[in-house]
């Protein structure tokens, strides 16, 4: 490396353009460090683990409002049952990746101003946590006889009145840090319910942006049994290479019992996992071909006003060469001009990007920008910077010293 | 004299092709990528009906407890329970007024037909639905008052599900059974999709709208079920319309700030009587959102959307920028040719409209290429499977904007570098070439 004194001052006479290459660098990076920050955002949230065995699940839904109640269901079930290869089968009110949910909030105290801890429910029948995957981490699941059928009339009387409750990993953790929730009580509307069990962590249908969230996670299952009437699915467990056989006998089964109502749902949960991400991954890859197009552009300026230099400074160039400068010093200097320029460029950018953090941070749900971004960008337009500068500072090189007679 | 720079102009540009073609791409990629977000942005924040918005009202009342969710917000809820939907419409004082939810059901075909049950939606409503948001009719009309009032079976539906059913013949008069009862046809749509689907932001926001209309007070009598956000927050008696649940969205038509203003005094009388009486816990808390007040406080416009204009622009201006880069090393490459110019008496405001020129056909050209990649890239946008993936098409007031941007952006890009070149000495560069 060279002194950047000669350079600073060859800079001095043409502050224009490297003004404008700084300013390139310093926007490409403020731009581009957000856009790479906002990618691994959604990249994470699309890898939210859903804490059920989705490759072994597909799900279907039968349409029958106002009719078909937990008795129907419960055919359908045995019915779906009898499908060869189906090694379990539930009714469940709403399932991860969906946009129905069912929610509701628990108080610690019997206070009715005690703030309310929001939960989502999931209800279904007897055999919903093994066929989900859904383990009991403490405590027990529910025995049969504490299951109550829920019907459009008794759900709006009774489903807030739960006496007993499986609660997530996560809904323990927020409520009793660190502690026991087996036999703690939790209160709606006067009503009390017993925590029985603590399973492991389900995620809730509707996703806070942040993939890492922790009340993403909070969920709870009371004993009440859903029949279609109120919006179920019946969610099926079979090996991975058996789903689409057994979603389409399934759905052939259930039209065939049910000749006035139709399937309005049949899906694979890796179907549903891939519909329900959909946003975030256009996004993502719009995201990532704005990024490759803006660092493009910008090594396009790059090559564009170090050529124009190299041309403008022919002449000097084989003075120096004369004067016994090997190539290898006039490529350096090139190099060193472009990473003396880059380096003001990211120092601007670094302060820019924080600035466009703070700005998105204080209008949309965005958060703070890790500092590990910066220097990864430092790097990543140090580089772009080198390679731009590459050829144009290979064609000075290329200058032979009796330039400097000819070209005056 | 502008055609003789007119010709300067191609000539220059014709003698460094590749420079050319780079500002002419990057300033059309700029050109492209903010256009087609922007029009996305700008179909999905659109006036759904315009003319008409500022007329209509979304009347809010607060039935909730004191004890709150948490979250600190005071805004009243969004859904009205049964008892405050049915007094507000029959004591408020509006010009028109629906109370309205959405239902889910099945729809069975005709005896005879081939066809299997189809699942639809369907919007439970009061005539005066159809009036306040101009929605069209293609065979038959909207049911009468005194269906309304009666609880009459009747049911408008829409131009797809006559067509599903029917072949797309006009079914007024015809017998239609929807979640097993049964329905006279009194009118068919015709197509109506108004972006977004402002009138329920809880289902579908970018979606169709329902296939089934049904009179508000017949879908009570039939007990039709709720498909869509049932909010409870007290204690329930196994009856929704006894129940402190709210379900129901309302519109009312109020055709000047006064008769506005004289309803939200109505909305307060009526929270504080309801306080009174002690149904309401909560001191009147009242809000009355006109249309487009009420998708801003519900944030129809996916953050998304609107981020990705924001980094389009970001993007636009990178490539402006990096424009007058090369524009700058461009011009100054002639700066021999220049000086000859200067010396032979160009004046100096000649070289700079000259070389303008030169940057407003760059420009141009970014301009129709930029417009060729908003077509592609609204295109790609249409090929997601985002729910308003498919609204995104180019539109007449975008293509010209587009146009106006490209050629502000070049001409912007051009004046430094066009300003830069004119101060050129002229004695100079004559002796040193």
């Amino acid at each position: 490396m060279m002194t950047p004194r000669p350079i600073l001052s060859s800079l001095r006479r043409h502050k224009i353009a490297a003004f404008l290459i700084v300013l390139e660098i310093a926007l490409a990076f403020a731009i581009v460090s957000n856009a790479v920050y906002l990618v691994m955002g959604r990249l994470q949230r699309m890898d939210i683990r859903s804490g059920i065995d989705e490759r072994d699940l597909v799900t279907l839904q039968i349409s029958s409002a106002g009719k078909a109640g937990v008795p129907a269901a419960e055919a359908d079930l045995a019915a779906l049952r009898a499908i060869p290869g189906v090694q379990a089968a539930a009714a469940v009110n709403s399932l991860p990746f969906t946009d129905s949910s069912w929610n509701s909030g628990f108080a610690k105290t019997p206070d009715p101003n005690a703030t309310p801890y929001p939960v989502t429910i999931y209800l279904g029948s007897r055999d919903l946590l093994p066929t989900l995957g859904v383990k009991i981490l403490a405590g027990r699941g529910f025995s049969s006889d504490q299951y109550t059928d829920l019907t459009p009339a008794t759900m709006l009387s009774s489903f807030f009145k739960p006496t007993q409750v499986i609660v997530s990993q996560a809904y323990a953790e927020q409520l009793w840090p660190g502690g026991n929730a087996v036999g703690k009580l939790l209160y709606v509307q006067k009503a009390q319910g017993q925590v029985v069990g603590v399973m492991s962590n389900i995620v809730r249908p509707q996703l806070s942006d942040s993939g890492t969230d922790p009340a993403n996670f909070y969920a709870a299952i009371l004993p009440f049994r859903v029949g279609p009437n109120l919006g179920a699915s019946y969610v099926l467990r079979t090996a991975p290479a058996a789903r689409e056989r057994v979603l389409k006998a399934a759905v052939a089964k259930l039209q065939a019992m049910h000749p006035t109502q139709t399937v309005t749902k049949q899906a694979t949960l890796s179907q549903m996992r891939r519909d329900y991400f959909r946003d975030d991954r256009s996004m993502a890859w719009l995201l990532v071909s704005t990024i490759l197009a803006l660092l493009g552009v910008t090594a396009i300026g790059i090559v564009g006003l170090a050529s124009f230099w190299v041309q403008q400074r022919t002449r000097q160039i084989g003075v120096r060469r004369a004067l016994g400068a090997r190539r290898v010093d006039i490529l350096r200097y090139f190099q060193t001009e472009n990473f003396l320029l880059a380096t003001v460029g990211i120092a601007l950018g670094c302060a820019a990007a924080i600035g466009i953090n703070v700005w998105l941070m204080a209008h949309y749900a965005v958060p703070r920008l890790p500092i590990v971004y910066l220097p990864i960008g430092a790097v990543a337009l140090w580089l772009l910077g080198q390679l731009a500068v590459l050829g144009p500072a290979l064609r000075a090189a290329r200058v032979p010293p009796t330039t400097a007679m000819r070209a005056a | 004299m502008g055609a003789y720079y007119l010709r300067l102009a191609l000539r220059a540009l014709r003698n460094s092709p590749v420079l050319t073609a780079l500002m002419v791409l990057a300033l059309a990629v700029g050109i492209g990528a903010s256009m087609t977000m922007l029009t996305v942005l700008h179909v999905l924040s659109g006036d759904p009906l315009p003319g008409r918005s500022a007329h209509l009202y979304y009347p809010q009342v607060d039935p909730l407890p004191l004890a709150r969710n948490g979250d600190g917000d005071s805004r009243p809820p969004s859904l009205l329970t049964y008892i405050d939907a049915e007094n507000l419409l029959h004591q408020g004082k509006a010009a028109r007024a629906a109370v309205m939810y959405q239902g889910a059901d099945v729809v069975q075909p005709p005896a005879g037909s081939v066809l299997h049950p189809i699942a639809v939606t369907s919007r439970l409503t009061g005539r005066d639905f159809f009036s306040m948001f101009e929605v069209p009719f293609r065979y038959g009309a909207p049911w009468s008052a005194a269906d309304d009032a009666g609880a009459a079976h009747v049911a408008v539906i829409s131009q797809s599900l006559d067509h599903k059913l029917f072949g797309g013949a006009d079914s007024v008069g015809r017998m239609l059974n929807y979640g097993g009862h049964s329905f006279r046809i009194v009118g068919v749509l015709a197509h109506w999709r108004p972006v977004p689907r402002f009138y329920d932001l809880n289902s579908s926001r970018y979606g169709e709208v329902e296939d089934v209309f049904i009179p508000f007070n017949t879908a009570r009598a039939l007990n039709i079920g709720v498909n869509g956000t049932t909010n409870c927050f007290g204690q329930t008696t196994g009856n929704l319309d006894t129940s402190p649940c709210g379900y129901i969205q309302m519109w009312v038509q109020l055709d000047s700030a006064h008769a506005a203003a004289a309803y939200k005094r109505f909305l307060v009388d009526y929270s504080a009587q309801q306080h009174a009486a002690g149904r309401f816990q909560r001191k009147p808390n009242v809000r009355l959102d006109d249309l487009m007040q009420w998708l801003a406080t519900n944030h129809v416009v996916p953050e998304d959307v609107r981020m990705q204009a924001w980094l389009a622009l970001g993007f636009l201006l990178v490539c402006v920028v990096n424009t007058v880069g090369l524009l700058l090393a461009k011009f100054l490459r002639r700066s021999g040719e220049i000086g000859v110019r200067r010396a032979l008496g160009a004046s100096r405001r000649a070289i700079f409209a000259q070389l303008l020129i030169e940057a407003g056909m760059i420009g141009a050209a970014g301009a129709l290429l930029g417009l060729l990649l908003t077509w592609l890239g609204l295109w790609l946008v249409r090929q997601q499977p985002s729910s308003y993936a498919s609204l995104a098409h180019l539109q007449p007031a975008m293509l010209v904007a587009t146009l106006l941007l490209a050629l502000l952006a070049s001409l912007v890009a051009g004046l430094l570098p066009a300003w830069r070149a004119c101060l050129i000495a002229p004695a100079l560069q004559l002796k040193s070439s």
